[in-house]
């Protein structure tokens, strides 16, 4: 099997995929957990402040999220381009 | 029954339940005893690689080492869940399609190269060796703590089940083992959680409490109470920072890397039958390992709070029953410096001096006790802390008998020995691992906790950027990767050897590097790794045509990978 077109296409939508959730990961964890901690503190939500809740819980759970995201995506996108594992691959 | 009645019964349940599984799921393949297999159902995985990810460390300190670093200990919470976003979409469904045993076989495979292969399978076991000594003390100091055995013969009886069942079952073994001890350690952390949380705000989810108000009437939030605490009695408060930000960039960015680059984390996608399920069986593995992650710093806070509430400006001869049962212990010491009876438990700012000395594992240990829980409960969090050590235990020293019998011998020693004589030697091997791993138990190399963040960064400057580059780039060739892991390995091992053995008087912001500290420069060592490795791929001939089409072939998930030989 050589590459076609068609791979690199399914390739490029993979890392724009990969790109995008890795900007949120970026975001939430280095972004808001840690650079814009303090300005984020002075919003409160009941007994957190923001930037702190960021920091020690609402990072923890978008990771979670952005995985399955992930997953979703891929697995709609391997139907598309019907490279999706068959049974009869194993 | 007594409290070590209890624990007697619920470790020895546990154990029972361990060996039970082990016995049904013993490997008869190398497959099997490599990668179960590649049978292993995703959410399954899922919690087996959240019960090996989970170590002692994990289950016991980590709830005090944020209690009482407070905002800081972030570094901890985002850094080990992280790297399991990285897992999923950068290495996990790529390796999984490449589909052989190892990540030395990967990076053998991948750059053509024995040395490659060498230089990895160094790597994987030293990583594996600092990281497992500390499991195996884990295993020590639960035993000794609650069931009053010496610490060297708890590392013995622990060093008898994980050899019973890594070396009889193997990755399959291991896998059903794990799955049971997630069960266990998540079972035994919840508990006492849901108490504590109860008990401080009233409120039945830890997660919630946590941003609750006080339940004492006062209707003060539970942080602004620890806050208000903490700065009075001169700690500084709970949610400020105290670390440089440049520090603490570079310490999260480090822990997400190596978690990304540990062998044992790694290993366990090959243990799936799909690439489709190597991605999902990521995402449940960080959910398993965030319902305890989110509730670690739940626990932080309730502790620090109780702590401060009950036992700060008390008199010495009033405090509650659990203080006097854990100074036996040696891990809450008081000292009258200056003789009034009362307990001064004070921060660097203040004027007054302290008087009060606290293992930061005695938040998660002795919560049952402060939440005054029934016995059984205490029992349970024994059982927790050594599945969690034990399940971390067994998932390393398979790391390292599959790199001796698999990578050192089938592939560079003695590529025509039997599928027989590879899984004997896997057993041998596995067998010697578990006694030197319980010799570094008995004889802990300096102090554990140091040497764990050695294997982190070790694994971000070696590992993770050689797979990345050849996942993502065609043109990285042998001789980039092979000097991009030796440039990244030697830099950081250097740096931390530096600090941490050689001159541990040095060891403090002045004199870093741009004041990064050793925890987080393998993030440096990272940066070197990659500069070097595109640097030298440059100027050195590329790769073989057929390393292009391996590369092709593992981008997508349809068609059997490059490194396939397992028939299902």
């Amino acid at each position: 099997m050589h590459e076609s077109g068609y791979q690199r296409a399914y390739w490029r939508r993979n890392l724009t995929y990969v790109a995008v959730l890795l900007a949120v990961w970026f975001t939430v964890s280095y972004g808001f957990g840690i650079l814009l901690v303090d300005r984020l503190n002075t919003i409160r939500i009941a007994g957190f402040q923001l930037g702190f809740w960021f920091a020690q819980q609402g990072s923890i759970y978008v990771f979670v999220a952005l995985i399955f995201i992930y997953v979703r995506l891929m697995n709609r996108l391997d139907r598309e381009f019907e490279l999706d594992e068959s049974e009869s691959d194993r | 029954m007594t409290v070590q009645a209890w624990t007697f019964v619920m470790v020895g349940l546990s154990f029972a339940v361990y060996i039970g599984v082990a016995v049904w799921s013993r490997a008869s393949s190398t497959g099997e005893f490599y990668v179960a297999g590649a049978r292993v159902p995703p959410v399954l995985n899922g919690m087996a690689t959240a019960a090996d990810w989970m170590s002692a460390a994990s289950f016991i300190s980590m709830a005090g080492v944020i209690a009482f670093m407070g905002r800081d200990g972030s570094v901890y919470l985002m850094g080990w869940t992280g790297g399991y976003v990285l897992l999923a979409l950068l290495l996990a469904p790529y390796l999984r399609k490449f589909g052989k045993y190892t990540v030395p076989d990967f990076v053998g495979d991948r750059y053509y190269s024995q040395v490659a292969r060498i230089v990895a399978v160094i790597c994987a076991i030293f990583v594996s060796f600092t990281y497992v000594a500390g499991q195996m003390r884990g295993v020590g100091i639960v035993f000794s703590r609650f069931l009053g055995v010496d610490i060297n013969l708890g590392v013995v009886i622990g060093m008898g089940i994980v050899f019973f069942y890594a070396v009889l079952g193997g990755m399959k073994g291991i896998t059903y083992t794990q799955v049971a001890q997630y069960c266990v350690l998540i079972f035994a952390y919840l508990v006492p959680a849901i108490f504590i949380s109860m008990l401080v705000t009233g409120v039945v989810v830890p997660q919630l409490g946590f941003g609750s108000t006080v339940a004492d009437g006062s209707g003060a939030f539970l942080l602004d109470r620890l806050d208000g605490l903490t700065e009075e009695l001169g700690f500084g408060a709970y949610t400020d920072g105290r670390k440089q930000t440049l520090d603490v960039l570079f310490i999260t960015a480090s822990l997400m890397v190596g978690t990304a680059g540990l062998p044992h984390v790694i290993v366990r996608f090959y243990t799936v039958p799909k690439v489709r399920q190597a991605r999902s069986s990521a995402g449940w593995a960080l959910l398993f390992i965030a319902i305890l992650y989110t509730t670690a710093p739940a626990v932080a806070a309730f502790a620090r709070t109780n702590l401060l509430d009950t036992v700060s400006n008390v008199r010495y001869d009033e405090v509650p029953a659990w203080f006097t049962n854990w100074e036996a212990t040696g891990l809450i010491a008081f000292d009258d410096l200056n003789g009034d009876g009362v307990i001064q438990h004070t921060g660097p700012s203040s004027d007054v001096p302290n008087e009060l000395t606290i293992d930061r594992d005695i938040m998660v240990l002795a919560n049952p006790e402060i939440a005054r829980l029934p016995a059984w409960v205490v029992g349970l969090v024994a059982a927790g802390g050594l599945a969690a050590a034990l399940s971390t235990a067994a998932g390393l020293l398979l790391v390292i008998s599959t790199s001796v019998a698999h990578d050192l011998l089938k592939k560079a020693i003695a590529p025509s020995i039997t599928e027989r004589a590879e899984l004997l030697t896997a057993r041998v091997a596995a067998g010697f691992a578990v006694i030197i791993a319980g010799y570094f138990g008995i004889n802990p190399p300096g102090f554990v906790a140091e040497v764990v963040a050695l294997a982190f960064g070790l694994a971000a400057a070696s590992f993770f950027p050689a797979i990345i580059l050849g996942i993502f780039t065609k043109g990285m060739n042998k001789y980039g990767a092979v000097s991009g892991m030796i440039a990244g390995l030697g830099f950081t091992g250097w740096y931390i050897a530096y600090f941490k053995l050689l001159h541990p008087e040095l060891n403090s912001a002045e004199h870093w590097w741009f004041g990064i500290s050793p925890e987080g420069i393998g993030t440096v060592g990272m940066a070197i790794n990659v500069i070097v490795a595109v640097g030298v791929a440059l100027v050195t001939p590329p790769p073989p045509v057929g390393i292009q089409r391996f590369v092709e072939e593992i981008r997508v998930p349809r068609g059997a990978g490059p490194g396939h030989e397992l028939s299902a």
